[in-house]
């Protein structure tokens, strides 16, 4: 009621300026549209100076949200003349209890392709992402990129109103002109209008998009995806005669070779793939099989660290291998054809891939060559793979398109496109360096832009249309062996955004379409018991692609001659894993989760291997400049174990300025290097170092394990002799203490993780912060060690520094039986319970970091500043994306992971309504439900039989650190891999315990 | 001439007397009261206390800084996430140690060398553990809470954890300030009827004359005053030990690689009379000369001081060596490792700073000719404070900077709040110092009109 007081003495003039804007023919959608009015700025103008002069795209969010809610008062005054119909609950809606989350089946959007989710929503407000255990693609696992969705739906800085030419507009005003438009294109045919998508697997745009060119037949459909990489489609479209995707049973593999294929942590089939593959090298005891893993890659990536054996070679060279093993395997190596690694590891890869037979598979890594694919298919085939291993299905994401944005920008210039319509990418940032969007772009009479975010090309755009969240809109999408799923909203549009249908409908001439209607009609043959099934469990049932039957021609082609200079630096462009092509870039969770291998968080770096940065004389954190096709960036290095000499690798992503947390971020822009001919890879890359450094934040500064049995680790004949190697030159674990043991009367919670399973994907990781409530701290924090997470994966490297075995280990808090930081806390704050878990006590906490100190395994966190905002007023949307089942914690006490106590007990009050116990695996924590290998497996100690129990039971199970007596509840089962004993320098028996 | 012939004599003489010239009752009443009583200071003692006030300010500030912002204003981080304030704390209350063993283990050992020195170590005691009692809760992430190590029952339900050392720390430090504010203040109680009766002006005999409490001088007054001051001696004399000892424990009891060792609470004791030594004669060579009471605190007091260094030093380097010693005897890889990262890792040239302040430089006071020479003992005292403030910190930040998981391992950095609050600490504890001068006797009237009554009635 004060702030209404407050301003009742405004001019009358202005008060009638805000009644008109709120009461044009169009209804406005949310308050903030309103106060997005040019009315509204003119009236903040006269009002409040000092906050006007920052309107524009401050990056002080705190103004902004000041702002927002003196917006919010006077809209409000000014929506009084008109009765809003609020419905308060007379009678409570049904199935929503206040404090019992809901949870829906969509999918999300992984470069297009969908990965099935279930949505976990807190009285209308989604908390929390998990996979979706019916959905093909996921599998119940998610990777960290979808956990980040929440916190991006609730993100402050999205594009909240219709801007035309800058200047805030009503959507209706955009709807009167697309009218005009329409018109126009009726009479012409579609003649001068282009459309520009990204990759899509959406079912209703590619039939939206169909009817819009049988309306206009002369309208053109362009498409630009920075990270799509066409080599397949070249490859099996020469092939085949028409272009098909590959799917792969990583299950049915005995042996798998991978050419540059990052088939763990890239492919949108990726996180079956990691299910798949785990679950061929699950070993428990001596008989168990394992299947084995060969790749040879141009950059350390998460699967050549899951691999038995790995090559690391220029980017260009993978080609010259590929031709070799073909040729092994034909019969036909000898010692003058392509220079493999070294002839007897051809040999051995070879004589493997032959015993396997059909039960081998050959993956091309999409950013190769188009005939690595062709070679690659070709051993597939020699092996009898096709239709094993390896299927062959029409591609998802095919869509009726005219070209890619080369082509859009040569018709601009020709001047037959005139009017373009921007679907979600930004060509301006993401375009290669050689194509000069922005000048083909000026061109146009009328440019359109509808994404999340007013980005580079927003600010080009005559009209700019927020986009609405894929958790607020309703669309379909297809997952990687093409299962549709039904993408349906958890919150209503935040900031009044549209959905892609809505727009294309628009083009059509529908107008006021429903964002469901449009999605429904694309599925109008299913009844409404089948679309409401499709709904409730996330696919559309039986709508996975068919194989197709394809015959292997016997000329497969040659490869491209390429003038190989052999001194030269190539470079590698990778896109950042969590940022992508930079859409993520606003997610201050994914800027500061640490990348698997680097470990770096917020900014990237120009990665070199030791042996080439000793050979230029370069250390981490040196600026470089990378100059490249008369393009240059100056990027900071970072020298990275495993990476091929003489290569650089240099990912896409950041160097985005918009947004305030991209502004937060260092790094280059990779984009600037990258031309239309080498996407992915090149050679001729200029490297001049310079005098300076730059700050590179990373959250592991040490990469050894000092000699320490950390990560235990064996082959598979290794474990065959010795089934007990974690034992193996370590020191017997202690068993006296001075203080009595714990007594469980109930039940006594453990974690086991599996070494060999995890593959460092982060995922759990993300999983926690979202479910955890864990505060992000800034790049300038980071630097100084306080980040927060309460999980970590720690990577090690072993063995020789060119050609290191990686190691990943996650971190979470031990619970240690006998905790080392139980018995220092002065205050009681950090606590044995009942069941075994080790708590901690935030409002008891009183900051001593005693426990931290005497924590051996480091896991413990503290908020040494306030990391969290407490200010209902100031803290903005993203306090939606809270856990209401955690405390979100103030500065000055430290954290932990606790076992997610909230889901335990969440568990057992369900359980002792139900007058039961707890049933095994009924208790999932956050980081073992993301995990897309099963890697974590948690559960009662005290149950015979459990899960836990049972993976504890494994011979090779044991404890970090075990020789403390700290008696972890926690424990890791040992790292077995399968490498060929025939391969030197990878002996047969070779154990690692430090 | 007379003068060199003087000195002559007394570099003759094996040991330099505990005072120096004749004296009687009035003329030590008269001078040394009037310090406080005199009207005018000289100069230079404002210009220092104003100098000592401004830190006092940036100890403010920084303290102000620090609650409303958050420890994160310190270098510390996770894994070193204890940093200045515990090292500044245990710096201070080694500092605080020597006035203790100079007052009631002297007393109790009859030496009568202690007497012109003991008020104003005891003052520094006082104040340094005043300086030291703040740490720790500057040291605390929440800070308006360090109550609740208290054992008090209230609605919150707390209770402290009895297991941990920072309880008992706690109580150990609550102890002995009140054991030295008791002491000292006893001690004074004599000295304070002298100023009651000698001062002038009505207020300065209200204020001595209520902090006196009836002094009168009596007899029985005097038996009363002996038995008690006796016996509160002998309370305070374990403390010497046990405080620093329970200190030391924090580290001990730890299982962090560094912390973990049962060498510590001796070494502790004698690191803490090192550094008290140090600190005496910081604020002794300056007073004499300042004041002009070298025949009162004469150069017998200075050696002795300087002689208990390097008894306490010598102990301090067995420390040292046994340290690395069982480092390396014990096998154990984590705690090896540690010891060879203080030498050779990022914290290496603090430690090796250390060693030549703790350990090379010390060794110049076996020379007599150190001793006696008043500017060489000066430098030497600070580079032994400089080098005790360095080993503290050594042990707080390489251990768990070198600990069990290299994944973890990590450096802290150091912010202008570590140093704001460690100077302005030391501005403050100055400050006190001069106001101690300016307010109270800092030299003990009483005791040395004993030693002259001794002096007189021996010859």
């Amino acid at each position: 009621m004060s702030v209404i007081a407050d301003i009742k003495p405004f001019p009358a003039a202005d008060l009638a300026a805000l009644r008109r804007a709120a009461t044009g023919r169009e209804p406005w959608r949310s308050l903030d549209e309103l106060a997005d009015t040019a009315e509204f700025r003119r009236f903040v103008e006269e009002e409040f100076p000092a906050i006007a002069e920052r309107l524009p795209l401050s990056l002080d969010r705190r103004t902004l949200l000041k702002l927002m809610g003196a917006s919010l008062s006077l809209a409000g005054l000014t929506a009084c003349s008109e009765a809003e119909r609020i419905v308060p609950y007379v009678h409570q809606p049904e199935n929503v209890v206040p404090g019992k989350p809901l949870y829906y089946a969509t999918a999300l959007s992984s470069d297009g392709y969908g990965i099935g989710a279930v949505v976990e929503s807190h009285e209308g407000r989604p908390t929390k992402v998990e996979g979706n255990p019916d959905h093909p693609a996921s599998r119940g696992a998610t990777d960290a990129i979808m956990q980040a969705a929440v916190l991006s739906l609730f993100d402050p800085e999205r594009s909240r109103t219709p801007l035309k030419q800058g200047e805030p507009a009503s959507y209706g005003d955009f709807l009167k002109d697309m009218a005009k438009l329409a018109g126009g294109l009726a009479a012409s045919g579609g003649q001068g209008l282009a459309l520009l998508i990204e990759a899509t697997t959406s079912p209703t745009t590619k039939a939206q998009i169909g009817s819009l060119k049988q309306r206009y037949p002369r309208l053109r459909v362009y498409r630009h995806d920075p990270l799509a990489a066409s080599a397949n489609e070249q490859a099996t479209a020469k092939l085949f005669g028409r272009p098909l995707t590959p799917i792969y049973h990583f299950d049915r593999a005995d042996v798998v070779v991978s050419f540059d294929a990052d088939f763990l942590g890239e492919e949108p089939g990726r996180l079956a793939y990691a299910r798949d593959f785990a679950r061929r090298r699950r070993v428990r005891q001596s008989t168990d099989t394992m299947s084995r893993l060969y790749v040879v890659e141009s950059t350390p990536t998460i699967t050549g660290a899951a691999a038995d054996h790995r090559g690391a070679v220029k980017p260009s060279a993978v080609e010259g291998v590929a031709v070799a093993i073909k040729a092994a395997l034909e019969g036909g190596l000898h010692a003058a054809s392509l220079s493999p690694p070294s002839l007897e590891w051809t040999h051995a890869l070879v004589d493997d891939l032959r015993i396997a037979g059909r039960n081998a598979l050959v993956v091309p890594g999409p950013h190769q060559t188009p005939f690595v694919h062709a070679l690659a298919f070709a051993m597939n085939a020699r092996l009898g793979a096709v239709g094993n291993t390896l299927d062959f299905i029409e591609p998802p994401d095919a869509m009726p398109i005219d070209g890619d944005l080369a082509a859009l920008c040569q018709a601009i210039t020709t001047g037959s496109v005139d009017s373009a319509m921007v679907l979600g990418p930004n060509p301006l940032r993401t375009a290669p360096s050689d194509l000069d969007v922005r000048k083909a772009f000026s061109k146009l009479e009328l440019l359109v832009h509808w994404g999340l975010y007013r980005d580079e090309t927003a600010f080009l755009a005559q009209w700019h249309i927020p986009a609405a969240h894929e958790l607020e809109n309703w669309s379909d999408i297809r997952a990687y062996d093409g299962t549709v799923s039904i993408v349906q909203p958890l919150i209503q549009p935040l900031f009044g955004g549209k959905s892609l249908p809505q727009l294309l409908a628009v083009l059509g001439g529908e107008f006021n379409a429903d964002m469901q209607a449009l999605v429904r009609a694309t599925w109008a043959a299913m009844d409404e018991a089948g679309w409401r099934k499709a709904l409730r469990d996330g696919v559309v049932p039986n709508s996975a692609s068919a194989p197709v039957a394809v015959s292997m021609p016997a000329d497969i082609g040659a490869p491209k001659p390429h003038a190989s200079v052999a001194d030269r630096l190539e470079v590698r462009f990778v896109a950042d894993p969590w940022l992508r092509d930079g859409r993520n870039a606003n997610s201050p969770w994914l800027q500061e989760l640490p990348r698997p291998l680097s470990k770096l968080v917020w900014g990237n770096a120009a990665v070199v291997s030791p042996a080439t940065a000793q050979r230029l004389g370069l250390e981490n954190g040196q600026v470089v400049n990378l100059g490249r096709g008369g393009k240059d960036i100056d990027a900071p290095v970072w020298i990275m174990p495993g990476q091929p000499d003489d290569t650089v690798t240099l990912s896409l992503g950041f160097g985005r300025k918009i947004g305030s947390v991209a502004a937060l971020a260092g790094g280059y822009d990779g984009f600037a290097l990258r031309t239309t001919d080498a996407p992915w890879f090149a050679d001729s890359l200029m490297l001049t170092a310079r005098d300076s450094s730059a700050r590179v934040v990373t959250t592991q500064h040490h990469q050894a394990m000092e000699g320490r049995a950390i990560v235990r680790y064996a082959t598979l004949d290794a474990f065959r002799q010795n089934p007990h190697f974690v034992r193996e030159g370590v020191p017997p674990a202690p068993t006296e203490s001075l203080y009595p043991d714990w007594k469980y009367d109930q039940e006594a919670w453990g974690m086991s993780i599996d070494l060999s399973a995890c593959i460092g994907c982060m995922a759990c990781v993300s999983a926690c912060q979202a479910e955890n409530n864990i505060a992000t701290v800034g790049p300038d924090e980071a630097a100084l060690g306080h980040e927060m997470h309460w999980l970590r994966i720690d990577r090690y490297y072993a063995g020789a520094v060119d050609d290191p075995d990686i190691l990943f280990q996650p971190v979470p808090c031990m619970h240690c039986e006998k905790a080392p930081c139980e018995v220092v806390c002065p205050v009681n704050a950090t606590i044995h319970t009942h069941d075994g878990l080790n708590a901690q006590v935030y409002n008891r906490c009183i900051g001593t970091r005693y426990c931290s100190q005497n924590c051996p395994y480091k896991v413990r966190r503290f908020n040494f500043l306030e990391y969290q905002e407490f200010d209902k007023d100031s803290a903005g949307p993203q306090q939606a994306v809270h856990n209401p089942d955690v405390t979100v914690r103030s500065r000055g006490v430290m954290e932990k992971c606790s076992y997610c106590v909230q889901r335990i007990v969440e568990k057992r009050i369900r359980a002792q309504i139900e007058n039961r116990e707890i049933a095994d695996g009924e208790v999932v924590t956050a980081c073992q439900q993301a995990c897309p290998t099963q890697a974590i497996t948690f559960g009662d100690l005290n149950r015979k039989g459990s899960g836990v129990a049972r993976e504890k039971a494994a011979p090779h199970n044991y404890a970090l650190l075990e020789e403390l007596n700290t008696r972890p509840r926690t424990t890791y089962l040992g790292k077995i891999t399968n490498p060929n004993g025939l391969i030197a320098g990878k002996p047969g028996t070779e154990t690692g315990n430090g | 001439m007379a003068e060199a012939v003087a000195a002559r004599a007394e570099k003759a003489v094996p040991r330099a007397p505990v005072l120096r010239g004749r004296h009687d009752f009035p003329e030590i009443s008269g001078r040394i009261s009037a310090i406080v009583l005199q009207g005018r200071l000289p100069r230079f003692f404002w210009a220092a206390f104003f100098v000592c006030f401004a830190f006092v300010l940036l100890f403010l500030y920084s303290i102000t800084y620090l609650i409303s912002v958050g420890v994160g204003a310190y270098g510390i981080n996770i894994p070193v996430a204890w940093g200045t304030m515990i090292s500044s704390f245990v710096w201070w209350i080694g500092i605080g140690h020597a006035g203790t063993l100079i007052s009631a283990v002297l007393l109790l050992l009859r030496q009568p060398w202690r007497a012109s020195i003991n008020r104003f170590a005891e003052a520094m005691t006082l104040f340094a553990v005043a300086m030291a009692g703040l740490y720790p809760i500057l040291h605390l992430g929440r800070p308006w809470f360090f109550y609740w190590l208290l054992p008090l029952p209230n609605t919150h339900m707390h209770w402290p954890q009895w297991r941990s050392p920072l309880v008992w720390d706690f109580a150990a430090i609550a102890t002995y300030a009140t054991v030295s504010l008791l002491f000292w203040y006893m001690g004074l109680l004599p000295d304070l009827g002298v100023l009651r009766d000698r001062a002038k002006s009505r207020p300065a005999q209200l204020f001595y004359g209520i902090l006196a409490l009836g002094w009168r001088g009596s007899a029985f007054h005097w038996a009363r005053y002996r038995t008690v001051y006796f016996l509160m001696a002998a309370l305070a004399t374990p403390l010497v030990v046990s405080v620093h000892s329970i200190v030391a424990l924090d580290f001990t009891f730890a299982i962090t690689p560094g912390y973990h060792s049962t060498i510590f609470p001796p070494y502790f004791v004698a690191g803490a009379l090192l550094s008290g030594f140090a600190m005496v004669l910081t604020i002794a060579i300056p007073l004499r000369w300042a004041f002009a009471v070298e025949d009162l605190i004469t150069l017998r007091h200075m050696e002795n001081a300087a002689k208990l260094m390097i008894a306490a030093g010598m102990i301090v380097i067995y420390g040292y060596a046994s340290e690395a010693f069982f480092a390396w005897y014990s096998g154990q890889p984590y705690e090896r490792a540690m010891m060879a990262q203080r030498a050779v890792g990022p914290y290496a040239p603090l430690f090796w700073i250390m060693l030549f302040c703790n350990c090379i430089v010390l060794q110049l006071l076996w020379l007599r000719s150190v001793r006696l020479n008043m500017p060489i003992l000066f430098s030497i005292a600070l580079i032994i404070n400089v080098g005790m403030w360095l080993e503290r910190y050594v042990i707080v930040v390489t251990g768990p900077s070198r600990d069990y998981l290299p994944s973890s391992w990590g450096e802290q950095s150091l912010t202008w709040l570590d140093f704001g609050i460690l100077f302005g600490s030391l501005g403050t504890f100055f400050a006190l110092v001069f106001l101690f001068i300016r307010i109270l006797p800092a030299i003990t009237i009483f005791e040395v009109e004993e030693l002259i009554e001794e002096k007189s009635g021996a010859a």
